[in-house]
Parts: structure tokens; sequence; C-alpha cells
């Protein structure tokens, strides 16, 4: 590897966030109090609604807190930045350059020499098995593929942290699967730190050393679990299940506020 | 698939020739005056014609011989003033086109204005860039450049403003400066929009040096056809037709195949 395994500590403290629409405010995040130890693999749970992708952009600076601070080593979050590489669920790839053109970009933003970019590239296009496509845009590849080539952009920034927001929704389960057991293996060596919004239980139970259940509107912690299992976690375990099935009813219960707000401002309109 | 392409050739081939037998009947019959319609034979026969060289061969240079007939001077003449005034056109309209894009402050205050003289024609600049410009290449470059002009423009002011925001979002967190954000994402993510408004400028500025050329200039396709008209030369109107049209034909794929290798990480491309 080339990168070296940089990790941080984020924390977040005492963060609220409102949106103001024409005719009301929504309270999207209220009194989120999160401490992430360096290299913590930290899943974000709930129903759409439940601030979770709120929280992520949050730190990643593309949308900052109304009130309450997010900083990371210390550093109080103001914008975004290539210390804190973000992975989208739309692979959000360029797609007028080639597989190693964005692979290189962030490096290229970087000042860095061509001369050094380009061995970075190869290395982290061979982690990658994307060798091959390197000269391929990105329309000629596969959801699985795009998102490898996106997780080797986030990579070559060698940020502490990374920031996922449902990387993995758009693919089927196979290659899912695939691309779960790639990141923990590249997060294993390269020990970051990771939050990653999902709203699938079982990808939360099989990635996560902690997960943080938010509630739906206003979005705050629900419950914060930490997950013991041994790596790598077979789903079909006894205390998977058991897992799975408390996760389950909490999840369940946010949603089902969802739902009942829908029909709510259905009703109203 | 060759067989299926020739196939496909020769079902297109069916209907025009069709009609050329038919037109070529009405002829050879005498049905129609030839003032009026001349015969398909007769029009290619004055296509030659108008192809070859005026004069016979003299010595000096063979290549400047062959290429001194009427037809390549005409179309070199019309080839001239479209690229030039494209160049002009475009040229322009492309930096301000970036800058209303990708500045709101800019849009507010131009956007009125083109919108006021977008939908002025660019035929209705004839008796203007005539007094302008007088006779010859000159005004026809502005009515031209007139004409390239504002579907480059509004094209590029909207690529710009449709940049997905998610391409924004991946390259301010890959540490992007306003610059690079500029020139390396927003300038190629509106490239799609900039060329197709460059096809359609390409196109209107060879309607428009038509036109020009039956009012301000005295040589090029469009003035020749004219010419032909005041000797009854129908012969020679409906060869210098089918030269345009297949001057036209050759811009378009010419454009086509540049937008398509400029274009081929782009989605959704016919080839």
């Amino acid at each position: 590897m080339t990168t070296n395994g940089t990790t941080a500590h984020i924390s977040i403290r005492g963060v609220n966030k409102i949106f103001q629409t024409s005719d009301r405010e929504v309270v999207a995040l209220k009194d989120i109090d999160l401490e992430i130890e360096n290299g913590q693999f930290v899943c974000l749970l709930g129903p759409s609604g439940c601030g979770k992708s709120t929280l992520l952009n949050a730190v990643a600076g593309f949308s900052l807190p109304t009130s309450g601070t997010i900083t990371t080593d210390g550093k109080i979050v103001t914008q975004p930045g290539p210390d804190r590489g973000m992975v989208f669920q739309e692979y959000a790839l360029f797609p007028w350059m080639t597989v190693e053109q964005n692979v290189g970009f962030g490096l290229e933003i970087k000042g860095m020499p061509k001369a050094e970019i380009m061995p970075r590239v190869m290395s982290l296009l061979a982690t990658l098995g994307l060798t091959d496509f390197r000269s391929r845009f990105p329309k000629d590849l596969s959801g699985g593929m795009r998102q490898r080539v996106a997780i080797a952009r986030v990579l070559a920034l060698d940020s502490p942290i990374l920031l996922m927001d449902e990387p993995f929704g758009a693919l089927d389960a196979l290659t899912r699967r695939n691309l779960q057991d790639e990141l923990l293996r590249i997060w294993s060596e390269l020990k970051k730190t990771i939050i990653f919004v999902t709203h699938s239980i079982e990808e939360a139970i099989y990635l996560a050393d902690r997960i943080v259940v938010m509630t739906y509107r206003p979005g705050t912690v629900k419950r914060d679990i930490t997950v013991d299992l041994p790596r790598l976690r077979d789903p079909a375990a006894p205390e998977f299940n058991a897992l799975k099935r408390e996760l389950g009813q909490l999840v369940m219960e946010e949603q089902q506020r969802h739902h009942n707000d829908e029909l709510r401002m259905a009703a109203i309109d | 698939m060759a067989g299926s392409k020739l196939r496909e050739i020769s079902t297109g081939l069916i209907v025009p020739v069709v009609a050329i037998l038919i037109w070529q009947a009405f002829s050879s019959f005498g049905w129609v005056n030839p003032l009026v319609l001349p015969s398909p034979l007769a029009v290619v026969r004055k296509w030659f014609e108008y192809l070859a060289p005026t004069e016979a061969y003299a010595g000096g240079n063979w290549l400047m011989w062959l290429v001194s007939g009427e037809l390549i001077r005409d179309t070199m003449g019309s080839m001239y003033r479209v690229v030039t005034g494209f160049v002009v056109g475009a040229g322009l309209a492309l930096p301000l086109g970036l800058s209303m894009g990708s500045s709101q402050r800019v849009y507010a205050w131009l956007n009125p204005l083109v919108q006021v003289l977008r939908p002025i024609p660019p035929i209705a600049y004839i008796p203007l860039s005539i007094l302008w410009f007088g006779l010859g290449n000159p005004p026809a470059i502005f009515l031209i450049a007139i004409g390239a002009f504002f579907p480059v423009l509004i094209n590029t002011i909207a690529g710009v403003r449709h940049v997905d925001g998610i391409y924004l979002r991946a390259a301010r967190n890959l540490g992007a400066s306003q610059r690079t954000m500029f020139m390396r994402v927003m300038l190629p993510a509106a490239v799609p929009y900039i060329l197709s408004g460059v096809r359609i400028g390409i196109g209107t500025a060879f309607i428009v040096v038509i036109v020009s050329e039956m009012i301000a200039v005295n040589n090029g396709l469009g003035f020749r056809i004219l010419e032909a008209r005041e000797y009854f030369w129908s012969d020679k109107i409906i060869a210098g037709m089918i030269s345009i049209g297949m001057l036209g034909l050759a811009i378009d794929l010419g454009v086509t195949r540049l937008n398509n290798h400029l274009l081929r990480w782009h989605r959704g491309l016919e080839n």
C-alpha cells in the first residue's frame, strides 16, 4: 500500500441542524453528541429522514450545523476538505475522466508532481482490482466497478477519515457483499476512521464496530451499540441474528413514525 | 452485419431513384418546360460543367488549374465566410456564456438584453449590416457571426447552470480551488450542451451565408444560384442547390464526428 494509514478522532458536540423551508422549519438533527475514536468503524443506521445523511454532510463540511461543533483531531470543521474523503451513493465519478484520471485528480489538486501521481494511482488501482480498467470511462463500468473507482479516489487522498453515504445502496446483493469485504480488508490494513451511513441493518452489523441508531425527525441518537462479534462475521450466526432482531425493532419503530408522518402530511395537503 | 448495412443503403436508395426516373420521364416526354424544370441529366451535365475548370490547361500548377472551376471557388468562398463568421460568433459567445452561466450577477445584468436581441432573426440585420459594413465579406461575416452567436451563447449558459451538483460536491471534497473547479469540472461537464449549441450555430451560419451571398457578396454558392436565375439557367440553379445540400451535409457530418470524439465519455451517444 502507498497510503500510510493515518487516523483521526471525530468529536460531535451539541449539534443541531434546522432546515428552513418557505412555510415551516424542519429540525433534522437535535442535540447530537458523539465521540468517534481513532480507527473506529461507525455505522449510522435509520430510516430515510432520520438525519443520518445530514449528519454525515455536516462532518464532511457540505452543510454546517445550525449550532454545536464538529471537530476532527481538535480542528473545527468549517468546509469540505480532502482530510475527510467522501464516497457517495451515486459514485460521483467525473464522467469525462478515465478511471486513472479520476483516481489521480485529488493528487493533482494537491499539487503532487505528475511523476509521483502515476505510480501511486497504479498501486491503488491494483489494490482495488481496477488495473485492467484504468483507461476506461465511467460509463463503460458496472456499478460495482464505479464504486471501486470512487473508493480508490478517496484512498488516493490518504485522508484519515472516510465518510460513506450509503455507498453500496445501489448495488446488487452479491456485488455489495464483495465490496463490503473489500472495504473491511482495506480498513483493517489502513485503520481509517470510517462513518458509514446505511439503512440496511445487516450491512451495519456486518461492517461496524459501533452502530448508532437514529430517530426519525428530529434526528437524535436512539441507541449506541458496540458490536464485538469477531470478523469476518457470519450473517447466519445466532449472535448476528439476535442483534439483527434487536436493531430491526428499533429501526422499525422509527420507520413507523416516518410512515405516520407521511400520512399526516398527505392529509394536510 | 455488412449484408444488413448494404440492404439498408439499397432500401434507402429506392425512393430517390424512382423519383429521379419519374422526373426524367416527365422531361423526356416533354411534359414540362425545360426552362421551368430541366431534366436530371441536364442538371448532372451542368453540375460537372460548374465543377470543371473554366479555361483549358495552359501550363503552370496543375492542381491549381484543377480547382479553378467556378463551383470550387464558390464553395471555398462560402466556407471561408461560414468558418470566419462562426469563429467570430462562437468565440464571443463562449466566454460570455461561461461567465453568464457561472455568475448570477453577470447573468442578472446581461440576460434581459440577450432575451430581447435573441428573437431577432439574423436576416433582419441585413440592412444594418450593409449600412455599417458596405458590400462584400464584412457584412456577410457579421451576419453569420450573429447567427452562430446566440445558439452557442444560450447553450453554454444552460450547460454551466445545469452542472450536476454531485460533481461540484465531489470536487470540493477533493479540495479543488475555484479555478480548478471551473476549468476541470464545470467546463467539461458543460461540453455536451456547448457542442449541441455549436451544431445548431453551424447550421444557422450555413443558412445565413447563402442568404448574405444573395444580397451582399458577388461570389459563393448563394450568389451563384441567384445569378443563374437572372439568365434562366434553371439547370444551374438546381446544380447549385444540390451543391449547397452536399456541403451542408458534409459540414454536419464533420461536426457530428467531432462531437462523437469529444463526447466519447458521454452516455447516450447515437453511435
